[in-house]
Formats: structure tokens, sequence, C-alpha cells
């Protein structure tokens, strides 16, 4: 195991540093050293998106990426597209649609659509569904996920 | 007792959002992994390579002299045997004597970090002597040399054997018009939960142990941890914090979850122990891989004569659920149609494989399968359409089967109207061009075990307490467990609706044995009829103590008053009431904070022949769906863009939770078609990631137009039925005979993958079969 340094990045809006060994991978940095939990662990693998967090805007695995890869870069979490008050139109749209249930696969989903919605203000359903496939949901059979992003594109979220 | 509400009702019935949304949303919601105590350890499994050998020696003092371990554990420490049901206690929580799969617990370890506990495991030396493994089923029914448990029926590794004969068989396939016989193969299955398997246990000065566990049945937990570590039951604290999907996975008492709690005691220090995902599919206790054998009898306009049933179920190392599972294999089948003669020889086989178990819609999937695909035969034979046939079939409201379950309500036939009307049947089956087909499937499945694990006649299913304090607010307790199909939000939901009060007035609270009074827990689809009586009779006890208060105040009779949105008031004179906090305060002076109770019991049910009670039920739901399929015969792959789902769950109450359960069916459902399986090399599973373990994506997801059809049941909550597990079972057959309606093959063997596809289309030119002009 390599000797921690420091690595110096954005999270969520404000200037973060935190000293890491080389091999230590970002989501066990958010989740175990910054308690930032919002981001779950699903396989550790790359294979379910639960750990999806936002690397300069673009959705990306965590569980897959060394922390300190992230040197210099802005790390949003599911933390930092929350409002200090209320709900994003995301958010709101996959409460009022029925569009968790565990909840679990949830924040890794809500990245994805957020970060996408900017790109693709007006998305067709098999842009959405093309979107969201590298996120894994056992619960919902993915149709109400699918509806709340496209509410949420209406409302010009 | 009052009754109550009166209709229509201000939020049942409607789209309630999960009340847990916004927790869940924004990643607040908390989950097992996300609990951090201080000092935690990390714990840390060492899971045997072999699949079935004798222990003959474990060599722990390397790993226990690594500075920063804690403790190592092997079996023979807490020895005692545990299983979810208290007629198969055949587990421990590590191996002790000999491991009986590839995956089997052999040591654990807790140290101060992951890096360490991994290099302890690596420390311990384990000799062995291999024996012979049985990874199938069909040698372990004889006699074997060395049987997996010493408790296999004589010398066999069979685990349990069901046999039953109602009516005469027999004499009814001789009298048969037409027969059909059809064999199912069914690969294993596992639930794919999104959060893996974790516990964190702590014990305290005080002499007690907390722990808080991804379970779906904290009771049974509660109960078993008790029992293999030797404390009393109120000396252990159980809690239930969110759970990321259970559909069965997370139901029976796992042995990480003892190992864990086991660590905390020996080392004074909170434990988590946290499963890989390679971990949670060795755990497995999904749907067992079966083979079945069904064959049907019919009259000549195609009235059920006769089934006459075998299977043969891969159990995998444990019993788990198993006698549960091979009773279900067989009378699962006794619905939605009335079938006058019936026979069942179902075994149930260990193997050194990952335990089965139960899995959303336990028992009643793969035999549904079976059944309906023979019918679907039969309706081709007889030359009637195949929903004819069904109809004609149907089994009536309020009947008995002649393995007497009780059927109270069912709307059967509704479903399929419904199904029939909304997916424009008449105008595409054998209609629509080659490689395009629809096909009909149903099902049938129990609302509610009526004599569950751990039954006793004289304690309640589930028990719900209220309390209102000067606040106002509505705590609500109960061990009933939310894993994701909204649960709390029902039972918030009709503590609201009989108060009359707005939904954020009521909190449901998290599951905590020191303070949730008992629920059995998610399983055999029990929570909405057991835990929404319940809650409903513990709000009419509130209700009750909410009218006297206001009735002081007024100076009018209680029985004058009712409650209406936030107030109470009188019926006949609604100007002369008082707000609902204004009654809260006056039902409060004598007493201080109001609490009030409600419990829910199933009476017994079914006949007085050894297994009666397996599959009685206080009601049951009942499908019928219609599936379309386009197949490319190039390449064998087959999309399904469309599925009419009619289902009958008596009055749906929140009609956003049971369409997520629809959807959700649908695609667990139509993932053991198109390709889930459990895939061995011998006893070695091949596909433990969800990379090689394809769940549906997006793109596989057929539209669902859901069709709710059911009337009220007579005993659910305001008149509901389950949805939980029922809506899977009738997706697997729809698909399989659309296939056959698109391209004139049938498929006995699931996953129907496009390999299977592409044989069945050779074998169908080499017989010079044509279909549709092809």
């Amino acid at each position: 195991m390599s000797a921690p340094h420091e690595i110096r990045f954005r999270l969520n809006g404000q200037p973060a540093a935190h000293a890491c060994a080389d091999e230590r991978i970002l989501l066990d940095l958010l989740r175990e050293d910054l308690r930032l939990t919002g981001t779950k662990r699903g396989c550790d693998l790359g294979t379910c998106g639960c750990c999806t967090v936002l690397l300069d805007g673009r959705p990306t695995l965590s569980c897959l990426t060394l922390a300190r890869l992230v040197e210099g870069r802005e790390v949003t979490t599911i933390e930092g597209v929350t409002p200090a008050k209320g709900l994003s139109p995301v958010q709101r749209s996959f409460v009022e649609h029925g569009a968790t249930q565990c909840g679990f696969c949830t924040p890794g989903f809500v990245l994805t659509a957020t970060a996408f919605l900017r790109e693709h203000p007006s998305p067709s359903r098999s842009e959405i569904e093309e979107a969201i496939s590298g996120n894994l949901c056992r619960c919902t059979g993915y149709l109400k996920i699918v509806r709340a992003i496209e509410a949420a594109a209406r409302e010009g979220a | 007792m009052a009754s109550g509400p009166e209709e229509p009702y201000r939020l049942l019935g409607g789209r309630i959002p999960y009340v847990e949304g916004p927790l869940k949303v924004t990643g607040r919601a908390e989950y097992t992994d996300d609990i951090q105590r201080p000092g935690q350890l990390v714990g840390r499994l060492l899971r045997s390579p072999w699949a079935h050998a004798r222990l003959r020696a474990i060599d722990t003092r390397a790993a226990r002299a690594l500075p920063g371990v804690l403790a190592v554990l092997t079996g023979e420490r807490y020895p005692v045997p545990f299983g979810v049901l208290p007629i198969t206690h055949d587990e421990t929580a590590l191996a002790v004597g000999k491991t009986r799969y590839q995956g089997d617990i052999v040591a654990a370890v807790a140290a101060v970090d992951e890096l360490t506990a991994e290099r302890a495991l690596a420390l311990i030396k384990v000799d062995v002597e291999p024996l012979e493994e049985y990874p199938d089923p069909q040698t372990g029914l004889g006699k074997v040399a060395e049987p997996i448990h010493a408790r296999g029926l004589a010398g066999t590794n069979v685990q349990k054997e069901v046999v039953q004969q109602f009516g005469d068989v027999d004499a009814a396939f001789a009298r048969a018009a037409h027969t059909v016989r059809v064999r199912g193969t069914f690969s294993g299955v596992t639930h794919a939960f999104t959060e893996p398997l974790v516990t964190v246990a702590e014990a305290t000065p005080d002499g007690r142990l907390t722990v808080w566990s991804a379970t779906q049945v904290p009771h049974y937990l509660h109960r078993t941890l008790s029992e293999v570590l030797g404390l009393p039951m109120h000396r252990i604290r159980v809690i239930k914090p969110e759970v990321g999907g259970g559909f069965g996975g997370k139901s029976d008492p796992l042995p990480h979850e003892i190992v864990c709690a086991a660590l905390a005691l020996e080392t004074g220090r909170p434990v988590k122990m946290l499963l890989d995902r390679e971990d949670v599919f060795l755990t497995n206790h999904g749907r067992h891989p079966t083979q079945n054998d069904l064959r049907v009898a019919t009259d000549a306009e195609g009235k059920i004569l006769a089934y006459d049933l075998s299977a043969v179920i891969d159990g995998g190392a444990w019993s788990s659920f198993g006698t549960v599972t091979t009773y279900y294999n067989g009378v699962l089948a006794m619905g939605p149609y009335r079938v006058p003669n019936f026979r069942y020889r179902g075994r149930r086989v260990y193997t050194t494989k990952p335990p089965s178990g139960a899995m959303r819609a336990h028992g009643g999937t793969n035999v549904r399968y079976t059944v309906e695909v023979a019918l679907d035969r039969l309706a081709e034979e007889i030359g009637i359409d195949p929903f004819e046939l069904r109809s004609r079939n149907a089994l009536p409201p309020h009947s008995t089967t002649v393995n007497e379950f009780r059927i109270t309500s069912t709307s059967f036939v509704a479903c399929l109207d419904a199904a029939r009307a909304k997916s424009g049947w008449d105008g595409k089956f054998r209609q629509l061009p080659y490689g395009r087909g629809v096909g009909l499937g149903c099902g049938f499945y129990i609302s509610g075990s009526n004599s569950p694990i751990h039954f006793t006649p004289k304690m309640p299913q589930s028990t719900v307490h209220l309390k209102v304090d000067m606040d106002g607010g509505i705590a609500v307790h109960s061990m009933q467990a939310d894993i994701g199909q909204g649960s709390n939000t029902l039972l918030a939901a009709i503590v609201a609706e009989v108060l009359g009060v707005d939904l954020e007035r009521v909190h449901v609270q998290r599951v905590d044995s020191d303070v949730s009074p008992v629920d059995l827990g998610s399983y055999s689809s029990r929570v909405t009829f057991m835990m929404g009586n319940a809650a409903r009779s513990a709000a009419l006890d509130l209700r009750a103590k909410l009218l006297e208060g206001a009735s002081r105040l007024l100076g009018l009779p209680a029985e004058e008053l009712r409650v209406a949105h936030e107030r109470v008031e009188r019926a006949a004179d609604p100007s002369r009431g008082v707000s609902f906090l204004e009654a809260v305060h006056a039902a409060m002076e004598e007493t201080g904070a109001l609490s009030a109770s409600g419990s829910f019991q199933t009476k017994p049910l079914g006949g007085k022949f050894k297994g009666a009670r397996a599959g009685t039920a206080p009601a049951y739901s009942f499908a019928a769906y219609v599936a379309e399929v386009e197949v490319d015969t190039d390449t064998g792959e087959y999309r399904v863009p469309k599925v009419w789902a009619a289902f009958d769950c008596g009055r749906p109450l929140n009609r956003l939770a049971v369409e997520g359960q629809i959807e959700g069916s649908v695609h667990m459902g139509l993932g053991q078609v198109l390709g889930e399986s459990m895939n061995y090399r011998g006893s070695r599973l091949l596909n433990p990631s969800l990379l090689e373990y394809k769940i549906p994506t997006p793109q596989q997801m057929p539209e669902v137009e859901i069709l709710l059809v059911g009337e009220d049941d007579p005993a659910g909550p305001f008149g509901a039925k389950e949805a939980g597990e029922g809506p899977l079972i009738a997706i697997l057959p729809a698909v399989a005979n659309a296939l056959h309606d698109a391209i004139g093959c049938r498929f006995t063997e699931l996953p129907i993958t496009p390999d299977r596809v592409l044989r069945a289309l050779d074998q169908r030119t080499k017989e010079g079969r044509r279909w549709k002009g092809n």
C-alpha cells in the first residue's frame, strides 16, 4: 500500500482536499473518508451504476475510478445536486412518478438523468433508455424511471 | 367495532407517492452499509473452495497472531443449527464437520481494516478430505456414497418428498377426450437486488446486542440470533434500516448475519459484514432449478378432468424454505382453474451447490409455466381459443378446490375479458405475420400464508401500534418490513384515511425490535393484507378515543360524531365540530399521550391431511397477461414490445405502488425467460456477477398496459389483496405461448435464449412443419 498523499479537487462546488493512497478508489474516498453516503456501493465491479457520480459533469462509476484521478477536477455527488431546500426538478419528478422503490439505485439514476438532461433537453424515449442503460434497477422495470425523466424534461429540468 | 371509514376514500385507491421518496432521491435514506459505529471493525468470511469436503483441521493460529486481528471464528464456536423453517434446522453459521458447497463459510475474522482482514483469511490453513460432489439432483434421488446431510431420506440426498392425491386421477385419464404432457426444465435464477447483503452488529456493556441488517424478515432474524448465540431475545435489538430490494433473498436468517453478531460479541467492538457481489450470488437462496412433468386430461369440451404432476427440485446445500417449496410446486397448480382430480409427487434434493430458497412468486412460477404451456397446447389440439379454454375452467368465487383451498373473491374471468379485449387478441392470435405472435398466460398466488412460519394460533401475524402526543403527529410502529414495495406508505395512508388527517401527520417509524410490535415481515405477499388489517384496526381504536374527546368538548354523544378532513364533527350538522388537534388534546387530558393498537390473525383453514395447510391463504390473487413478441428468425433474438397485464389484487389501495409491483414483476419474470440463469460447471457457479448474470435492460422492457379489474375482497383491508408476487407468474408462459404463435415452436426449457430459438426453428424445419406459410 502506498503512502497517502494529498489530492485537491472540487467537490459539490467547494474546494476539497484529502490524503489518500494511490490505490484508493473514489467510492471509498466519498463514502468512507468523507461520509458522503448517498453514493451507493452495489457491486464494486462497474456493473450496477449505484456508485455513479458526475466527474466534470459526466456520469462516472466511482468504484472504477481511482481517487487520485480526480485531482484538479470537479466531482458532484447526489448531495451536490440536491438543493439546500426541497428537491431538484429531476428528484421531484422521481418522487411524483414513483420512480423509486427500494431506492438503492436512485441516487445513481438521478445523477445520470441530471447530466443527460443538461445535454439533451428534449430527449426521445429511446435516447432516455440508452442514457440510463448503465444503471441497473431491479424493482421498477425502469418504466417509471423513464416516465419520470420524460416528465422532468417536459418541465425543463 | 366501528366500521369505516366511509367511501369515497380521500387517499386509498389513489396514486400515493412513496413517503420516503424524498429521502431516497437525495441519498439521505439510511441503508445498513451507511451505518458507521465508533471503533467499527471489518468482518470477512473465508468461503470454501471445495463443494463437498470433510473438514479435518482448521489452523487459525497465524491469523490470530496477525496484528490488527481481533477475532477469528470457526464452526464449533456457534454450532447450534438453524434454518428459516423450525422443522428443518440444518444450517450452521459456519461449516461444522464438512463443507457442502463452494461458498460455505469455513472461518470468519474481525480486523481493524479490510486489508488486515483479507491477510488474516489468507493465513488460515484448512485441511480437508474431498468428498464426492452431487451437483445433479437426479443422482441424489437414489442412495449415494456420502449424503450431503445425514437427515436426507434413507441414504439419499432427498430433503423432502411430498406425495398427494385427490380424487381418482387414473379414472379421469381413462375417460379423457384429450390429454397432453409437458416436461419443463428451469434454470435457477436469483434475486439480483441492488443492495448487497450487509449487517452491522454491536455488543454494548449493558449486556445487549444491537444488529442492523438488510433483512426483509426482522423477526425471524431476531429469533435465530437468539437461538444460535444463546442470548434471550430481549437482550438482542434488531433494527432494519432501508433495504435495497429483497424479492425473497433477504428473508432467510442468513449465516453472515449470525457471524457478524458473533464477531461483535467476541470482540466487544462494532463489526460490519458487507458481502461483495460474488458472495451475494453464492449466498443465493434464489428460485430452485426445477424439472417438472405434467399430464393434463380434459373432456371433449376442454373441461379439465385431472392433473398428474411431478417435480424434482434442486435445493442446493441447505433446506431453507425447501419444504414449503416442495409443496408449493404442486399445490399452487390448484388455481385459477377447477381441477377435480390431482396427483402430485414432489422431491426436493440437496445438491452441492449454493442453496435455493424463496424468490418472488416462490413455488408458483415454474409449475405455472408448465401448466399454461400445456393448456395452450390443449386449446390448439381441441381447436378452441386459449381464452375460451381458460374461461371454461375458471374457479368460481366462493368455492373450494379439491385440496381444500378456500377461494373467496376472484375476478379471474374479468382478467381474461380485459386482457382479451384490450390486447385486440381476436384480431391478432394466429393472424399476425410469421415471426410475430401473441400469447396468453395466467396467474394465481397466495395473498399471505395462512399458516406462516412460527405460527402460533394465539399470536397475531401482524400488530400495529399508534401513538399521538401533544404535537398531533401520529407515530406508527410495526415490524412490517418495507423493502421498497411501499408498505410504509400504505401503512401511513391507512392510518391517515381512517383518522381523516393529512398524510404528513403520520410518521412510520423504522423497524426496531425494541419498540416495533411483531409483524412477520415481507414474504408470502402478506403485508398489505395482514398489516393493512392490523393498521385499520389500530386506527379505528384511536379514532374511537378521538371521538370520545371531541364528544366532551362538543357536549354531544360520540355516536353522533364522525371524522372529516383534519376535523371531528357532528354527522348531522357538520358546522358543529372541533379540529383534529383539539380532539387529540381533549382525548389525552386524562391519560397523556394517546396510544392505540390493532392486530390481525388468520383463522385456521385447510383440510386434515398431511401438508393440508401449505398454500392456504386468506385470499388469492389472479392474473391474465397477453404478451406480444417479434422474433428475428435469422438470429433467434426476440423482443416483447407490449404486455397487457390484467390483475386481480382486489381493490388497489395505492395505484402507483401496484403499478410498480406489476412493472417490476414483468421485468423479473421476463428476465427468467430472456436469459437469466445460474450457470454451473459441476458444482461451480460460473456467473456470480451482474456482468455475467444479466437482468433485462430498459431497452428490453415492454410497454406494460395494466388492467386492474379486481373487486373488493371481503376480508382484505378496504377490499385489497396482494400485488407483490402474483404479478410475476403470468408473464413467463405468456411470452412462451406468444413465441409459439409467432414461429410455431414450443419451449419447455427456460431461459429461452436465442440459440434455443434457432435450434427449435431448425427442429421444426426438420420435422417439415410449416407455420403461417413458412
